[in-house]
């Protein structure tokens, strides 16, 4: 049996003993300071937090893409839309406190969604492909260009979380410290306890990392309800969908708004942490980035699409020696991946089932086949 | 709003806006052919074309283009011309190869070719941004120096060509501006037929419309798609040559926003229709000359972005409909 199946098999308060575990490390992962993972050149704990990010697009993305099976090329622009709202609201045009924006935000990026939605989801596979990249252009071209956004120049002064327990925080958390061959706690190196500062970006992920669980529980819900299988029904086949009694139409805009819903509340969030955006935040090439994640991790599972946005958003970080060569690497690695592990590297069951079906089935026939010859 | 400045120039703005379209149109015809025949975005074609760009201007540094002139330019012109060409039909044998021909064997969902081409065409923009690196690795960055140096920003072969300006009462046109579409045109009604009469065109058309029937029917897979993106890279070739005639610079990431223009046309005129990638070029570069006279330059590309996303609305499979397979003899 592999490690996988028997994970499986375990009884379920076992399992969720496990899962409670995971999540504890995945708090204390910045606090621990562990040798070899923690980036020395970037901040580990702003690492982790656009991991958070990468992965909660990622989550939303999968959507879209993996579960309704809709290529949308311009999800930066519901990011853009997420962080701009936040943005104006919070400190450009208006003083609200940030957890009064993130609703609108949310709620501005679906509306967007649907709006978008509506009359391009008429058109298909690459054509909505190219309709949603030259959405994302747009977006970022009319922030560059309109006064009212800011302009190049950006936005600044982006109000942060408020913290718990004032400037000060609650209390302060040690982090560890790895001698040579001893571990100590280090009382001198502290993050207090959510307080959302300039400084220390462990609070972010922490936030961050609270709303991927949330989104993953609520991805759960649905990916296992009546809408989910009408997602994948109409992925599978739309006509035959159709013709089974699924509205195709409404379900795919209700995956594009869900999907823009999880990509304006991640460009809420970035934007808070960064105090600062401009339209360069949002280039096209993150909309491909996303994309990469959401592929690289197995489209669909959505396991798999938080384990790719965790090594797309880590892997560039931890390597910054090789700065100039990031990139090159990245290409080379995505181009690697799709001609040797096409499926991604975890791959939805639905696929792998599909996939040894399919095995069996040329076994069979070929097995036919070579029967003749035997017999002679 | 500027209408005044829009009208008494309209000329001029559509004559460069017609040879802008005409780059495009080069470039969607490789966009188009690959789309037609296997039915996936070449996303990496803008990259085929920037090295087109870069193959001209090297070979013009190489010969001393800046001080010939008369028959010599002429001469040392079309010899960059056969160098953009050369230069993008082996990036785009190259780029099948290795990112699309695993792929297409065993019959991968289109979204993985397209992940296989987004990484292809970083490693291939990459290589050029960082070219000055990667010959210092071999010694070579003092010898070359002129052509690896100055990787990651603007080459510029501003001034070889002093190509004068004609004018027709009071309306001034560019003879270059003229060069790039009656070229272009040219070039697109030769593919045109060659895809028409050809032995070789009927084999991709047929392809296009049913792979397996026409590998039945002794076509050979292979050598068909080989034949398409060779055909698009020497397309792009030529678009780089007339594209660096018209702009006189280029940039290793100077493929990303004309590829997506480019795609663009060819969308808008119907992907996998070679006439109507012509029109979609010619039409999405005036509309956006004319966009920008009006609005400002700024608005050059949302012009252009929201001009697909309305013709898409109205006619989801663009202004003539897709038909590489279809095209009768």
């Amino acid at each position: 049996m592999n490690p996988m199946t028997r994970l499986k098999a375990l009884p379920k308060p076992l399992k969720i003993v496990l899962w409670v575990l995971l999540a504890l490390f995945a708090y204390a992962l910045p606090l621990l300071e562990l040798p070899f993972i923690t980036t020395d050149r970037a901040d580990f704990g702003g690492v982790l937090f656009v991991v958070t990010m990468y992965a909660l697009v990622a989550l939303g993305l999968n959507i879209v893409v993996g579960y309704a099976g809709l290529l949308d090329l311009g999800y930066v622009g519901f990011y853009a839309i997420g962080a701009y709202t936040a943005a104006i609201l919070t400190s450009f045009h208006a003083s609200w406190p940030l957890l009064l924006a993130i609703p609108c935000a949310v709620v501005a990026t679906t509306l967007a969604g649907i709006l978008l939605g509506a009359p391009t989801l008429r058109v298909r596979g690459d054509y909505l492909a190219i309709v949603t990249l030259g959405f994302g252009e747009i977006i970022r071209l009319v922030a560059v260009n309109l006064e009212w956004l800011g302009d190049r120049r950006g936005i600044s002064q982006i109000a942060r979380p408020p913290s718990l327990g004032g400037e000060e925080g609650l209390f302060e958390i040690p982090h560890l410290y790895w001698g040579d061959g001893t571990v100590l706690l280090d009382t001198d190196d502290t993050t207090k306890f959510l307080e959302f500062g300039p400084v220390d970006q462990i609070p972010y992920y922490w936030l961050g990392l609270t709303v991927c669980i949330l989104v993953i529980f609520a991805d759960r819900l649905i990916k296992n309800s009546r809408v989910g299988r009408a997602w994948e029904a109409t992925r599978e086949d739309e006509d035959a969908a159709e013709l089974m009694g699924v509205p195709t139409f409404k379900f795919k805009l209700l995956a594009f708004a869900t999907g823009a819903f999880i990509g304006g509340l991640a460009g809420s969030l970035y934007a808070s942490r960064q105090n600062f955006i401009n339209p360069d935040s949002f280039l096209l090439l993150f909309s491909i980035m996303f994309l990469a994640a959401v592929v690289v991790g197995g489209q669909g599972n959505r396991w798999g699409v938080v384990v790719g946005a965790a090594l797309v958003a880590y892997l560039p970080q931890r390597f910054r020696d090789f700065e100039d060569f990031r990139v090159l690497a990245f290409g080379v690695a995505l181009v690697m991946l799709a001609n040797f592990r096409p499926e991604g590297l975890l791959p939805p069951k639905r696929t792998v089932r599909a996939k040894q079906l399919e095995h069996e089935l040329e076994e069979l026939e070929e097995g036919t086949e070579g029967e003749e010859p035997a017999r002679v | 709003m500027n209408f005044d400045f829009f009208f008494s120039n309209l000329p001029e703005l559509t004559v460069g806006g017609l040879a802008f379209g005409a780059i495009y149109a080069l470039i969607a015809l490789g966009y188009t052919m690959v789309y037609g025949v296997l039915q996936l975005i070449n996303f990496a074609h803008s990259e085929v074309f920037m090295y087109g760009t870069f193959a001209m201007l090297w070979t013009i540094m190489a010969l001393n283009g800046a001080e010939a002139d008369g028959i010599k330019l002429i001469a040392i012109l079309i010899a960059a011309l056969l160098a953009a060409m050369a230069m993008s039909a082996v990036i785009a044998l190259v780029l099948e190869r290795v990112a699309y021909r695993r792929l297409i064997k065993n019959n991968a969902p289109r979204l993985i070719a397209l992940i296989s081409a987004i990484g292809a065409s970083f490693v291939l923009a990459e290589i050029m941004g960082l070219r000055d690196k990667i010959a210092g690795w071999f010694g070579l960055d003092d010898n070359l120096s002129e052509y690896v140096g100055a990787a990651r920003i603007n080459n510029s072969m501003a001034g070889v060509v002093d190509a004068p300006r004609w004018s027709i009462g009071d309306v001034s046109i560019s003879s270059i501006d003229v060069l790039v579409i009656l070229s272009a045109i040219g070039m697109m009604v030769l593919l045109d037929q060659f895809v028409r009469r050809s032995r070789m065109g009927m084999g991709i058309r047929a392809t296009a419309q049913d792979p397996e029937t026409a590998a039945l029917m002794g076509v050979n897979p292979t050598r068909t798609v080989q034949m398409t993106f060779l055909i698009g890279g020497l397309m792009a070739g030529v678009a780089a040559f007339l594209y660096m005639l018209k702009i006189e610079t280029t940039k290793f990431d100077v493929g990303f926003l004309l590829g997506v223009k480019a795609f663009t046309a060819a969308v808008l005129g119907g992907i996998g229709n070679l006439r109507g990638a012509l029109l979609g070029g010619l039409v999405l570069g005036v509309a956006e000359t004319w966009g920008s006279a009006i609005f400002g330059t700024e608005w050059r590309h949302v012009v252009a972005f929201v001009l697909l996303v309305v013709i898409l609305l109205f006619r989801p499979t663009g202004l003539l409909g897709e038909s590489l397979g279809k095209a009768r003899a």
